[in-house]
């Protein structure tokens, strides 16, 4: 804890390259997944072929996804895109899954009074149900925001910064105070980051807190 | 692909399996490392989701629960624990538990909690106990939730017990330590291929038997079962009598219903 307070300078610091190795890939993961589930929602065939892709990119081991992508894409061996690619992989091979069934759990009866009302099927999509999909998708952008900012930690290993580099320098040093301060910050950030994304998906769908609030469904 | 190719000779060269520090010993390891660390979740992950799933209370404590241990990273708890406790199996345990504990908790918690109400009334009503409602109802029927916690939990474990080799463990991560440490990137990229390969076997293992247990199907009873040769005999011939009873009442409706 007195690591932490007296270094909250180099805190500071790490923070933000954490951050910007966790978050950049949820941006991106979302841009790739959202518009991806959406398009194979409705196809059973093209819907099962990306759910075992995604399975089997989510079977690669984080730290041998950082070291094998040079090899496959023209990065440096110990470079930032590395994890941030990887990270990206991650993400979307969880949220590609969870679009669909988060589009799943709009109700029919929607569906066909937006149609009904004279919606075309990209603008229904935009205005209607990914906007009431919100709910279920934001449980799974929590358990990606936490696990990401969780794996980056692990990137110190191979030598990319963030805040997992309190851990191997303080290992290194026998400083078991430094690891205590990472094992914190990084805590505190995750908390800090999944309260954030829960209050900003509350924001968005202020329908649900009027009447009878919808069952929410557990993260698995 | 000059790496891959080296890597791959290197798998295929038999001399490199052999030995305390060969491909087999670190998968053994490695293997280890996993199997202690999901045993350990489960029997603390599951009884307590049982019970929280079967009594509806402490629903809060779950959800907030699996959040922070999600939200702890991994690495740092193995470094911290090699620091307090040294080198041993204790450190990668409590360090991988971490990571099965929340998965699991969820699963056995939402399969437990979503089983049909109908259904666990029934069990009640026909004079079961509340511990046979649990078990011999509601955990059947969660069993395809609870063996997809399992899974994410063992790909989670299996994937991440590399590090271990970061803390002067074994294990395949001393390939991709070792291999990052020296510069000798092909050695990484053997621990690599040999951790995603175990990874997706014992997934595919684990997704058969997710498959297997959705209940209804019969799937479970229908498996071969050499070991229990005599009993499989001894049960289908009883279920055959029970059929047979059935079949017997469903074609004689009596005049009193």
């Amino acid at each position: 804890m007195r690591y932490l307070l007296t270094h909250l300078d180099d805190a500071w610091a790490l923070t933000v390259i954490h951050l910007r190795l966790s978050l950049v890939p949820i941006v991106l993961g979302l841009l790739i997944a959202v518009p991806l589930g959406a398009f194979i929602q409705r196809t059973t065939a093209l819907r099962r072929l990306t759910t075992v892709t995604a399975s089997i990119i989510f079977t690669i081991p984080s730290l041998a996804l950082f070291v094998v992508l040079p090899l496959i894409i023209p990065t440096r061996i110990l470079d930032e895109a590395n994890v941030i690619v990887a990270l990206t992989l991650y993400t979307t091979a969880l949220l590609v899954r969870a679009v669909p069934e988060a589009l799943d759990n709009v109700p029919e009866p929607v569906r066909d009074a937006a149609t009904a009302v004279g919606y075309k099927p990209l603008v229904q999509m935009l205005k209607v149900e990914l906007p009431l999909s919100i709910p279920v998708l934001v449980a799974s952008l929590r358990v990606v925001a936490v696990t990401n900012i969780s794996m980056v930690s692990v990137g110190s290993v191979i030598g990319v910064g963030g805040l997992g580099t309190w851990f191997t320098e303080g290992y290194q040093s026998d400083k078991s105070d430094q690891i205590i301060a990472g094992i914190i910050a990084i805590f505190v950030l995750a908390i800090v980051i999944d309260t954030l994304i829960m209050l900003g998906g509350r924001l968005l769908t202020p329908w649900t807190r009027v009447g009878v609030r919808p069952k929410a469904r557990a993260a698995a | 692909m000059n790496f891959l190719q080296q890597a791959l000779s290197y798998i295929f060269t038999a001399a490199n399996w052999g030995g305390p520090a060969g491909l087999a010993a670190r998968i053994a390891e490695h293997l280890q490392y996993t199997v202690v660390a999901v045993i350990a979740s489960v029997l603390i992950a599951v009884p307590i989701g049982m019970i929280i799933g079967h009594t509806g209370r402490g629903t809060f404590l779950v959800v907030t629960g699996v959040n922070a241990l999600r939200a702890l990273p991994t690495l740092g708890v193995l470094l911290l624990g090699v620091l307090l406790w040294g080198l041993g199996l204790v450190p990668p345990t409590v360090a991988l538990m971490l990571l099965g504990i929340p998965p699991l908790l969820a699963g056995t918690y939402s399969g437990i909690a979503n089983v049909d109400r109908a259904v666990v009334d029934a069990a009640r009503s026909m004079g079961m106990t509340e511990t046979r409602v649990l078990l011999r109802v509601e955990v059947p029927n969660a069993m395809p939730l609870i063996l997809g916690g399992l899974r994410t939990a063992t790909l989670q474990i299996v994937a991440t017990a590399t590090v271990a080799a970061y803390a002067s463990l074994g294990g395949l991560g001393r390939y991709l330590i070792d291999g990052i440490k020296v510069r000798q990137f092909y050695l990484a990229l053997v621990g690599a291929l040999m951790v995603t390969a175990l990874a997706l076997i014992l997934d595919a293992a684990l997704a058969f038997a997710v498959w297997a247990s959705v209940p209804g199907t019969g799937r479970l009873r229908r498996m071969p079962q050499p070991l229990l040769g005599d009993e499989v005999v001894l049960e289908s011939g009883a279920r055959a009598q029970s059929t047979s009873v059935a079949r017997y009442e469903r074609g004689d409706p009596s005049h009193t219903v």
